[in-house]
């Protein structure tokens, strides 16, 4: 069996790649609002950090981070996987998304998120991701999401 | 100290729709809000603001946002439509987008599909200019702590 020709990655480009671990989330400005930072990006792999904020807070009596909060950071490490499995840079769109609540997050712990893309199709990036506060292996949610990849120029680009 | 479920409650008996968003900091911070319609049924609306964005070349609401709007709404109707009104905790929440959500008001109704003993079963759906152009329908299991 002959090998299959080496892809190309848009995270290998050295000034992309620094776009997208510094600048990507600096122009969402929901991502910015809730505070959520790249910790690593590489290849089909990518880390965000969501630190704790009162403002995030769900429940007044218990202050844990609101359910709502967490499918935002699974959206936003989803997206920035799918830019780590992408090979150029191109629109995408959260076709659908779910996530998985396993058990209640600490409160005053930051959360972080790490994303996989698992398989990359012509028309779909399929992502998994978990998210956890102190060890990966124990995680208060995780994940399953898939993007549509741009079909026509009509879509403009999600980073400017 | 009073609990928050009975804070909750005497709001819901005065429909003090303000007061009770303030009670959940991540649904003010989005800012959320909520009334009734003639059949008594909670409806929600989502005011555009510039912090919701998630695509400024669009432009177009953030998708965690429409998600959490609507997350929150499941989450207010349940208390709002159940006798105690103790917030239910969120097992798993699962969302299709369907148009993306452009910059401007959204709105967002919940149906309960299953009320059981222990589970939820809630259905949302949310739109813009118009209810039959649904952006994004989701359906969310809830774990419910009875009295």
């Amino acid at each position: 069996m002959s090998e299959k020709p080496e892809r190309t990655y848009l995270i290998d480009n050295e000034n992309l790649a620094g776009m997208l671990s510094e600048g990507f989330l600096g122009n969402i400005p929901h991502s910015q609002a809730l505070g959520i930072e790249t910790v690593s990006a590489e290849r089909n792999k990518a880390t965000l950090k969501l630190p704790y904020k009162d403002e995030l807070v769900g429940n007044l009596s218990t202050g844990v981070i609101h359910g709502g909060v967490m499918i935002s950071l699974m959206d936003s490490v989803g997206g920035m996987t799918t830019f780590c499995a992408l090979p150029a840079m191109e629109a995408i769109a959260t076709l659908d998304l779910r996530v998985d609540y396993l058990k209640p997050a600490v409160a005053g712990l930051d959360i972080f998120a790490t994303g996989e893309c698992y398989k990359l199709t012509n028309t779909i990036v399929f992502v998994r991701a978990v998210a956890y506060q102190t060890d990966i292996s124990d995680p208060v949610a995780s994940c399953v999401a898939t993007f549509m990849r741009a079909s026509s120029n009509k879509i403009q680009g999600v980073i400017k | 100290m009073k609990e928050q479920k009975d804070i909750f409650a005497e709001l819901r008996v005065s429909k003090d729709f303000e007061q009770a968003i303030e009670m959940i900091p991540y649904a003010k911070m989005l800012g959320i809000q909520f009334s009734e319609d003639e059949a008594g049924l909670p409806i929600f609306n989502l005011p555009f603001s510039d912090h919701n964005v998630g695509n400024t070349a669009l432009p177009a609401l953030h998708g965690g946002v429409v998600a959490g709007f609507m997350e929150n709404a499941a989450v207010i109707h349940l208390m709002w439509m159940m006798d105690s009104p103790i917030m239910p905790k969120i097992i798993d929440f699962n969302v299709d987008y369907t148009l993306s959500g452009r910059a401007q008001e959204t709105y967002a109704r919940c149906e309960v599909v299953k009320l059981g003993k222990r589970i939820a079963n809630v259905q949302i759906k949310a739109w813009q200019d118009d209810p039959d152009k649904i952006i994004a329908v989701a359906r969310s299991h809830f774990k419910l702590i009875r009295e």
